[in-house]
């Protein structure tokens, strides 16, 4: 009997992903460990590795297939001694795949007499999502649709702080049409968009269509709500970094030093010290209440090929320089190489963006909802400043604080500015 | 010793630290474990495990004068005080070798010393004042436990003022005693030493004995624990003790009314306080909280990078299995495990060896209204319960609280025989999130003490059958 590969969840809460590329075909001998397929799911490509040994029989899910189910058969691997022939009987106890999939689904689906049932533990129709009983009445009665929320128990069983935390987010609504506050939402904000039929096109020069990543259709989602939905408001302020500067030298000429401070690290731990002084900006805006977070979980910005990705440091306030430089180079590395899981980028109560390096004075950023807030940093340089009276030459950044007025007023956003700008420009409290 | 640096080192081999050093090593890091006195702690050398020895014996004692009611006889029935204290220690004996044996089998290092931080990933370890060692490591956790609070006027005395040390260790029984305190420690020396002709008052400060339980089961294990001979004063503090060759007389204070009580011993178990002296935290940067216990996170991380805390010492609720529970949290964090989840505190039992016993998990009923929920509350007594009765047990109950809005399981509270041995039962239900639906339809095996779980839930849905 053939071995069957499922497509694999390769976090707790995938629900599905596209099968971006086979590494192997038909006929070819695989052994334990080598990879024969690439994943991509929201944010990341991942390598699928063979767990068994033997000859690919038959791949099921052509390369390039969007949108395959975790658990769904998607190829079959002969065990030694077992020829083509083994596969005849091997479609029939396949799952039924999903109607994604174009060619060999309908043997499967045509098939009446499955002889035994599927490996995977999934139900007919393939969408049993774990979750406690708990979870299933309180998303029930709230409204929700259970599979719309990412689970965080074991195995992403979903449990009742998930449907709870989509509650308030004002997530994972029932997409039945009875959802009527939902639906004009949707249709308004998809009349913004423009598809390639549009006339306008036929006027413009020859182009070529890259289709979008789901990196950069989840980046067009999140940005596009949170420009329309969230009143933004920006402050702006001008911070001395000379001091900062001359403690990172030292810092990192420490013998034995087996961490690299960047300005950006002193700016991260800076920003979240403040952010646990000034709580009332570490906070999201939901429908019945304004949460307020514990700790502060910060997300950086980082580029990466085709797109942006947010990696977080989880309760950055209460860690050490040296920790947050090696875990941000440690993030910041691989979310270029696309291997964060999701846990590693999912989250955050606050973003830092920072576009330096480009040499870019000051910019406002688009919050990273549900946070309250995103802070812009710009290139640190020397400018002229007033000092007692007399023209005098400083290192200087312009941070740019961009909150959501919903949760955040104007006073409140000042205070974290004006507690900031203490730390950074007196950076030895950092490492009390 | 040649090598001294570690993946990770514990400090103190109580519930906490030495299974978070057995799952440190299962999980391939190089492991010390560095203890001054005992491998297994004061669980299991001076708490837990001893009393519930000396508790077995006062059990059988009282099976034993009521062997008539049962059709047997037993005729002179006696106790040797000794010999059940040498049974006690031998139970401690055998259970600390045994720790031996397992740290041994998963190659943990034990080093006998008392550990003390220096920062910067080092512990000193000192063995009669003087530092032998100095280990390294990027991880170190600190499991030093807790030891009896004292008030000012009610100091111990090893003497005539015993704190458990003493009482676990008597050479006969006093013929009159003053227990200060109802915590599960007070309440179950009260009961070992009223079993076997003590005359045993207890003094509660609060208002309810055993202040973390639901009133309604206090209130009855108390009435029980009172039909059998035992006094109770709630709301009433102990101010001071005068001692004199021929006793104590303890001056207590009820409501603003004084009176005087004169008794042979006095046994405090008024709380404990955490070790957290001389361990060098201060070295290290290491915060406590504002109860003085250490400060974690929900990973048991301390304010100091490298340096976590798990157990008492890293605060309340002071309890064996939450140790144990931290110290897998902790350790499989350290190890980058998948999966790892903060301790939820809520879904911790606790359990009181009197006789009747006391077991609970989650809100009692006061603490779910005081949160604003509308609950549903099933209560079933042990008298409607065929395996009680054939026990004869006839004494106690089972109460259930549920969220009326989502059928969530809030809180369950138990009084009776063996609900020690019940309460886990409703601890996987709550922590698997199942509602009073599941649990209806949960099959109960016939005739068990169990069944009476089933019929609580059913009755606060007005549906129980055999009440």
């Amino acid at each position: 009997m053939p071995i069957q590969i499922l497509m694999p969840a390769l976090s707790p809460t995938m629900e599905e992903g596209n099968l971006a590329k086979w590494c192997v075909k038909e006929g070819d001998t695989v052994e334990s460990g080598d990879v024969i397929a690439e994943i991509e799911t929201d944010k990341a490509t991942m390598e699928v590795e063979a767990v068994d040994e033997g000859t690919i029989g038959k791949i099921l899910v052509a390369e390039g297939t969007e949108g395959v189910k975790v658990n769904e058969l998607i190829a079959l691997l002969l065990e030694e001694g077992e020829d083509e022939s083994a596969l005849e009987g091997a479609d029939t106890a396949a799952p039924a795949p999903a109607p994604a999939v174009k060619e060999e689904a309908p043997a499967a689906t045509s098939s009446a007499s499955a002889t035994s049932s599927p490996a995977a533990p999934v139900s007919d129709s393939g969408d049993r999502v774990f979750s406690s009983p708990l979870a299933r009445r309180i998303a029930a009665q709230e409204g929700l649709d259970i599979k719309a929320i990412t689970g965080s128990g074991p195995r992403g069983r979903v449990v009742k702080r998930d449907v709870e935390a989509a509650k308030a987010a004002g997530t994972g609504k029932a997409s039945a049409p009875a959802a009527d506050k939902a639906a004009p939402k949707a249709a308004a904000a998809e009349s913004k968009t423009i598809s390639q039929d549009d006339p306008i096109f036929k006027l413009l020069p020859e182009f070529e269509a890259v289709p979008n990543s789901n990196m950069r259709k989840t980046i067009a989602k999140r940005l596009t709500e949170s420009a329309r939905d969230i009143p933004h408001f920006n402050l702006q302020v001008d911070v001395e970094i000379d001091k900062l500067m001359a403690l990172r030298k030292e810092l990192n000429g420490r013998d034995g030093a087996d961490y690299k401070i960047s300005v950006n690290d002193f700016l991260v731990k800076a920003t979240s010290l403040a952010l646990t002084r000034v709580p009332d900006c570490n906070v999201a805006f939901t429908d019945d209440a304004i949460l307020k977070f514990k700790q502060v979980d910060m997300a950086i910005a980082v580029a990466v090929d085709g797109g942006l990705i947010t990696p977080i440091i989880k309760d950055a306030a209460s860690k050490g320089l040296a920790t947050l430089a090696n875990e941000a180079k440690d993030l910041a590395l691989r979310a270029r190489e696309g291997k964060l899981s999701p846990e590693e980028y999912q989250g955050g109560t606050f973003t830092i963006s920072n576009l330096g390096m480009f040499g870019i004075k000051s910019f406002n950023s688009i919050i990273n909802p549900p946070q309250g807030g995103i802070l812009s940093i710009g290139a640190g340089e020397q400018r002229p400043v007033v000092k007692d009276g007399a023209l005098a030459v400083a290192t200087v950044v312009t941070l740019t604080l961009a909150v959501d007025h919903r949760c955040i007023d104007g006073a409140t956003g000042a205070a974290f500015i004006k507690e900031l700008k203490g730390l950074i420009e007196d950076p030895i409290a950092l490492m009390l | 010793m040649s090598d001294t640096t570690f993946d990770i080192i514990v400090v103190g081999a109580g519930p906490g630290g030495y299974v978070g050093a057995i799952r440190a090593a299962q999980l391939g890091l190089k492991t010390a474990l560095v203890e001054a006195n005992h491998l297994g702690g004061i669980c299991l050398n001076w708490g837990c495990i001893p009393t519930k020895a000396l508790l077995r014996s006062a059990e059988i004692y009282e099976h034993m004068k009521h062997a008539a009611s049962f059709g047997l006889g037993a005729k002179d029935i006696s106790f040797d005080i000794a010999k059940i204290v040498q049974r006690s220690r031998g139970v401690s004996k055998q259970l600390s070798g045994g720790v031996g044996h397992l740290l041994k089998k998963n190659k943990v290092t034990v080093i006998d010393g008392y550990g003390k931080l220096l920062g910067g990933g080092k512990l000193a370890v000192e063995k009669d004042g003087k530092v032998f060692t100095t280990l390294n490591s990027k991880h170190i956790i600190m499991a030093t436990g807790a030891r009896a609070k004292s008030f000012p006027g009610l100091e111990p005395d090893g003497k005539q003022v015993w704190t458990y040390m003493e009482a676990l260790v008597p050479t006969e029984v006093p013929k009159s005693m003053l227990v200060i305190g109802s915590g599960a420690i007070g309440i179950e020396f009260a009961n070992f030493f009223h079993t076997f002709g003590a005359d045993v008052t207890v003094v509660e400060a609060v208002d309810q004995i055993m202040p973390f339980e639901d009133t309604e089961i206090s209130q009855f294990a108390q009435k029980t624990m009172e039909k059998r001979g035992m006094k109770f004063m709630t709301g009433t503090k102990v101010t001071k003790l005068d001692k004199a060759k021929d006793g104590v007389t303890a001056t207590l204070d009820k409501g603003g009314k004084t009176e005087t009580l004169k008794v042979d011993k006095v046994i405090t178990a008024v709380g404990v306080v955490p070790n957290v002296e001389n361990i060098g935290l201060d070295a290290a940067g290491v915060k406590l909280d504002d109860r003085g216990f250490i400060a974690i996170d929900g990973y048991c991380k301390t304010s100091a990078d490298g340096v976590y805390a798990i157990g008492d010492v890293a605060g309340a609720p002071c309890l064996a299995h939450k140790a144990s529970h931290e110290a897998i949290i902790c350790v499989e964090k350290i190890a980058g495990q998948k999966g790892v989840h903060p301790l939820d505190k809520s879904l911790i039992p606790g359990c009181t060896y009197c006789q009747p016993q006391v077991a609970s998990v989650g809100l009692t009923e006061r603490g779910a209204k005081e949160k604003g929920y509308k609950i549903k509350v099933g209560r079933f007594p042990f008298m409607g319960n065929g395996k009680a009765i054939a026990l004869g047990e006839p004494e106690g109950m089972i109460k259930t609280i549920f969220d009326e809005k989502t059928g969530e399981l809030l809180g369950a509270h138990m009084v009776g025989a063996e609900v020690t041995e019940l309460i886990q039962g409703f601890g996987v239900a709550k922590t698997l999130e199942t509602t009073e639906e599941d649990l209806m339809h949960t099959v109960f095996p016939h005739p068990t003490l169990s069944e009476m779980m089933h019929e609580s839930v059913l009755d606060a849905y007005g549906k129980a059958i055999h009440f």
